[in-house]
């Protein structure tokens, strides 16, 4: 295991695509998906039928897979992959695809995740999500992730000494943020007395620490470099990338993830450190998973993210952008695009094309992905570090 | 402690009852092992038997070497609550009426660290006791409970969810001329029982037993399980009160097959035994499903006292034992069809009892008290399965280890 990587040198990411959230939706993740992929397929100048690679994340396609939406949605290509991963899809579809392009095994691969939310669709995912869940986690009370993520946010308060008020300042930064974007589910502002008299869903958890579930979509393109100059395309590159799945399974309750295996790799790889990034994106399902993030990532040491956060501004404008379209807290869940609404903005803020999110001469992100609670914990966690090209 | 619970007031027959539902029931056919533990309310958990890793949640390969030799153990139950939360939102309709509810993540002694529900009592991050127990869709689930006994603690909503105690609870004991009844009645009132009504058959006869049975409060009601028409009149009267339902009816005689010469004693037994456990379900079974969520008094379980003889066939009285296989293996359709309301079906198995029929078998015989004592720690357990006295329980050792050896040394072949 001590062979070193390669580098993702000569990948660019390009044509960052997010279709706006609804609360719910009478259309189908097909329906979804394929807005995002034209969407970025358009802004790229690719038809449909001349794309050589694709790679969907989707919870609510069934009964198709990715093989399913080659036929509906006209694609032919020679390189095909689906990433069952949830919020750790968006930067483990990037390292597959990246790969494949450096390989040539692909000359582009579209990278999309995109679901539905219908009036019954997230109780009917929820109860058929695992079958670790299904057997010890559902008969107890059926709180689904808010329950599992109550424990885990009530073992961190008690272990770490964190308070509501450590969640809140996570909460109520990117709430400013979502208002300066227009595509996201959450439009009113919310203050930390506002997030502090939230009600309360699952103790210590209460109702502003909680994503919206919604329906909506997100894409990418990884090309060559070469690739993206010769169509003018502003791209990203990769500087490098790390995934890791089921690590510590003997930590009794989720305190750390993955990222702490990887993490020393990741940034040797990129050539920084967590100091010279101009903004980081989490994947923020709860703000304690946050936390856990800016942590594992390097920022702090293990159980001062309070601490640390307390003296930052996460907003687009403040010295630690965090999460800067909003994140899912306050931009929604949409199914499997959650694992890629940090990444698609990132792409979009190293090339300078955030628009009203924009943070000022933004040109390297960390982004990390964290996903699928399978019974007691998130089972996966990947992380990013990406540079807007031409630096 | 737990807030005792209040004698509830009387219904309102213009209200209307509660639907009955039931927890998520889906499980793999390995977290089938919990359940199948919990029936007996055994605390087991499946150990690797190549590394000695414990598994939790139940596994098809050991996830410290592989393994596929994962046999279910019985496990100290004990642990440390780790951290916590209560529930206030859900989408499931059964939890969605019983908010708030608690539930925490514990870790075990013996390892793995497990979501369970917690008892009222538990103070956060104390030591724990944790019990393996049947909730209303019939699946197991962990219970954590404080180190130690707390006052009212049965009257924990969580506890009193999985338990079919008869504290303020209405019974039915089938069989008035059964010698074990006035030992139920006793242990039953004793166990806070609000009602006891007690079944005579051809109660223009005589009875003995009747000034003891109504001494304790009992009421004695005409009852006869081999006649539908005193059945059904029954169930217009009473089957909307009935919460537990004994059913000890029992017509024995000795002998197998041709060691008698016709079919009428055999017929009698199951006329009595089986068909008559059919036609009490058909006349009480549907009214007792309907009232599976209503409140405090609530119908709740339905408990067949059955020869441990069902289980494998005791030749001299081979007859009798037919009518027990019979009984049960009819208790395991009816419990299928109590399911989706929760109503829990107990059978308690008993080895031969302490009464003219058995008298020349060798000791030792079950009493009518410890039967009682066992159907009343059944109700509380919320089992669906118990063995009563050394016999049975023997005998079912036996039965899950190899049931042909079973039979060969039921048989005589044994030493
Ligand atoms: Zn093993």
């Amino acid at each position: 295991m001590s062979r070193a990587r390669q580098s993702y040198q000569g990948v660019a990411l390009v044509a960052p695509t997010s279709i706006p959230y609804q609360r719910y939706s009478i259309d189908t993740a097909h329906f979804w998906i394929a807005r995002a992929l034209k969407g970025s397929l358009d802004a790229a100048g690719i038809a449909p039928a001349d794309l050589d690679g694709f790679s969907a994340a989707s919870f609510s396609l069934f009964p198709d897979t990715v093989v399913g939406l080659t036929q509906h949605l006209g694609l032919s290509p020679r390189w095909l992959d689906q990433i069952p991963m949830g919020g750790a899809s968006g930067v483990v579809a990037l390292r597959r695809a990246a790969r494949a392009v450096q390989a040539g095994d692909a000359d582009v691969v579209a990278c999309v995740a995109g679901d539905t939310n219908h009036i019954d669709s997230f109780r009917q995912l929820l109860s058929s999500f695992s079958r670790f869940s299904q057997d010890a986690a559902y008969p107890y009370g059926f709180g689904g992730p808010n329950a599992v993520f109550g424990i885990l946010t009530d073992h961190y308060m008690q272990t770490y000494g964190a308070t509501r008020e450590d969640f809140g300042r996570i909460c109520v930064a990117q709430r400013t943020n979502a208002l300066k974007n227009p595509g996201a589910v959450m439009t009113k502002p919310l203050s930390m007395d506002q997030y502090l008299a939230g009600r309360p869903i699952s103790d210590p958890i209460t109702l502003f620490d909680c994503v919206m579930p919604c329906a909506g979509s997100e894409a990418f393109l990884v090309m060559t470099v070469k690739e993206a100059e010769k169509r003018q395309l502003p791209y990203a590159t990769v500087r490098g990338a790390i995934e890791r799945h089921n690590a510590h399974a003997d930590d009794p309750i989720q305190l750390r993830g993955g990222w702490t295996l990887d993490i020393d790799e990741l940034w040797q790889m990129s050539g920084y450190s967590p100091i010279d990034m101009d903004l980081v994106q989490t994947y923020d399902d709860y703000p304690v998973i946050s936390m856990m993030q800016i942590e594992d990532l390097g920022f702090c040491k293990k159980g001062h993210a309070g601490e640390f956060l307390c003296g930052k501004d996460m907003t687009v404008s403040g010295d630690f952008p965090h999460n800067t379209s909003g994140g899912q807290l306050s931009g929604g869940q949409a199914g499997a695009a959650g694992g890629f609404i940090g990444l698609v903005e990132a792409i979009r803020q190293v090339t300078g094309q955030a628009g009203p999110t924009q943070v000022k001469g933004a040109k390297r992100a960390v982004i990390s992905g964290f996903g699928m609670v399978n019974y007691d914990r998130g089972v996966c966690t990947a992380a990013t570090v990406i540079e807007g090209g031409g630096a | 402690m737990t807030d005792p619970i209040q004698p509830p007031p009387k219904k309102n027959p213009l209200n209307r009852s509660w639907v009955s539902t039931i927890p998520p029931a889906a499980r793999s056919r390995a977290a089938l092992g919990l359940t199948a533990a919990a029936a007996e309310g055994r605390f087991m958990l499946q150990v690797c038997a190549d590394c000695g890793a414990t598994q939790y949640p139940p596994r098809d390969a050991c996830h410290k070497c592989l393994s596929i030799d994962l046999p279910w153990q019985d496990i100290i139950p004990t642990g440390e609550l780790l951290a916590e939360t209560t529930i206030r939102a859900t989408t499931d309709i059964y939890f969605r009426d019983r908010l708030p509810w608690r539930a925490g993540t514990v870790r075990l002694d013996a390892g793995p660290p497990m979501i369970c529900h917690i008892h009222g009592d538990v103070k956060p991050y104390a030591r724990v006791r944790l019990i393996n127990r049947l909730d209303r869709s019939g699946q197991g689930v962990i219970l954590a409970l404080p180190e130690k006994d707390t006052p009212n603690m049965a009257d924990d909503p969580h506890l009193r969810a999985i338990s079919s105690d008869p504290s303020h609870r209405r019974v039915l004991i089938v069989d008035g001329r059964n010698p074990n009844t006035p030992d139920f009645a006793k242990a039953l009132k004793d166990a806070g029982a609000a009602m006891i009504l007690i079944g005579l058959s051809e109660d223009w006869l005589p009875f003995q037993g009747r000034k003891a049975l109504e001494d304790v409060g009992a009421q004695i009601i005409p009852l006869d399980v081999t006649d539908t028409k005193s059945l059904q009149r029954l169930a217009g009267e009473f089957g909307g009160k009935i919460d537990i339902l004994i059913n000890n009816a029992r017509y024995i005689r000795p002998g197998g097959v041709i060691d008698r010469t016709d079919t009428n004693l055999a017929a009698r037994e199951l006329e009595v035994n089986a068909l008559g456990l059919m036609r009490l379900a058909q006349a009480l079974g549907p009214a007792m499903c309907s009232r599976t969520a209503d409140g405090t008094n609530s119908a709740v379980a339905w408990v067949n006292i059955l020869s441990a003889w069902a289980l494998a066939n005791e030749p001299s009285f081979g007859s009798f034992a037919a009518s027990q296989a019979a009984a049960l293996s009819l208790s395991q359709s009816l419990r299928a069809e109590f399911r989706a309301s929760g109503l829990r079906l107990m059978n308690v198995f008993v080895g031969p009892t302490d009464d003219e029929w058995h008298q020349p078998l060798p000791p030792p015989k079950v009493t009518p008290a410890a039967i009682a004592r066992d159907v009343v720690r059944g109700l509380h357990g919320g089992f669906e399965d118990v063995f009563c006295g050394d016999v049975a329980k023997d005998l079912n050792e036996r039965f899950r280890r190899n049931p042909k050896v079973l039979e060969r040394e039921m048989t005589g072949g044994g030493v």
